[in-house]
């Protein structure tokens, strides 16, 4: 795994400002695979949601359906459109300074001829019956399939809170 | 004064990490995207609820043809 697994960039740590938006741009395309890591937490309560968006793309070419389990209770499931996942980051309010852990798996990120594809897990880190966990499943589909080169995860209400980071990955497989 | 809502941009190539300002685009999507998701948590909440009254009224239902808790309980899982 060291040997094909590499970042790509630099890792972006959120300051005391908060940030609403953070992008991985001008990726290299010499890489198979992507993979972003995400510990993040909002500055908000809602209601929001993050949205990924690929190459600037906002336009409704995506699709997303999740499913999640709490501590109890029947889990849960959704399904959205228009690139918008849910529950990047912790919400502001539940158990104080805690992160969520995220990580986005991105295969095939070059090709010119298949939609693109994202699996994600992600830990919504809490101190209470209610933290989740989620597997969600996304699609970009744009009318012109391209290579990913920017990855932009954006929440729309608040922002990523301080010290809230990304880091990108690239997969290079032997 | 106003907050203002910045992005964080890592240049893969160059190495370059910039801090500026969200575009008019971009704060128009914000109010977009938040809107959206205002309406599917309520239609999620709503979907919940009544999901939550129509089990609720099953059950009562059941028990009122003698079966118990246990019994009931035992019909979910």
């Amino acid at each position: 795994m060291a040997t094909t697994y590499s970042q790509i960039g630099s890792t972006v740590t959120v300051g005391a400002g908060g940030s609403a938006t953070i992008s991985f741009s001008s990726i290299p395309s010499t890489y198979t695979d992507l993979v972003l890591k995400v510990s993040a937490r909002y500055s908000a309560a809602g209601p929001f949601d993050t949205r990924l968006t690929f190459n600037g793309n906002t336009s409704a070419v995506y699709a997303m359906k999740s499913v999640n389990g709490a501590g109890s209770g029947v889990p849960g499931s959704a399904s959205e459109s228009a690139g918008v996942s849910t529950w990047f980051g912790a919400v502001q309010g539940v158990t104080a300074s805690t992160f969520n852990n995220v990580e986005l798996y991105i295969p095939d990120y070059t090709s010119t001829t298949m939609a693109k594809s994202a699996s994600t897990e992600h830990v919504n880190e809490a101190n209470q019956v209610d933290a989740r966990g989620y597997l969600i499943t996304q699609l970009w589909n744009p009318s012109t399939q391209a290579v990913i080169n920017t990855i932009s995860i954006s929440v729309s209400s608040g922002t990523f809170t301080q010290y809230s980071t990304a880091t990108l990955y690239g997969i290079k497989k032997n | 004064m106003a907050e203002v809502l910045t992005a964080i941009e890592v240049n893969c190539t160059t190495g370059e990490v910039i801090e500026r300002p969200l575009n008019a685009e971009e704060l128009a999507q914000r109010e977009i995207d938040m809107a959206a998701h205002a309406i599917e948590v309520a239609e999620r909440e709503a979907a919940e609820a009544a999901a939550a009254e129509a089990k609720a009224s099953a059950q009562a239902k059941l028990a009122a043809l003698g079966l118990t808790a246990d019994e009931i309980a035992a019909l979910s899982k």
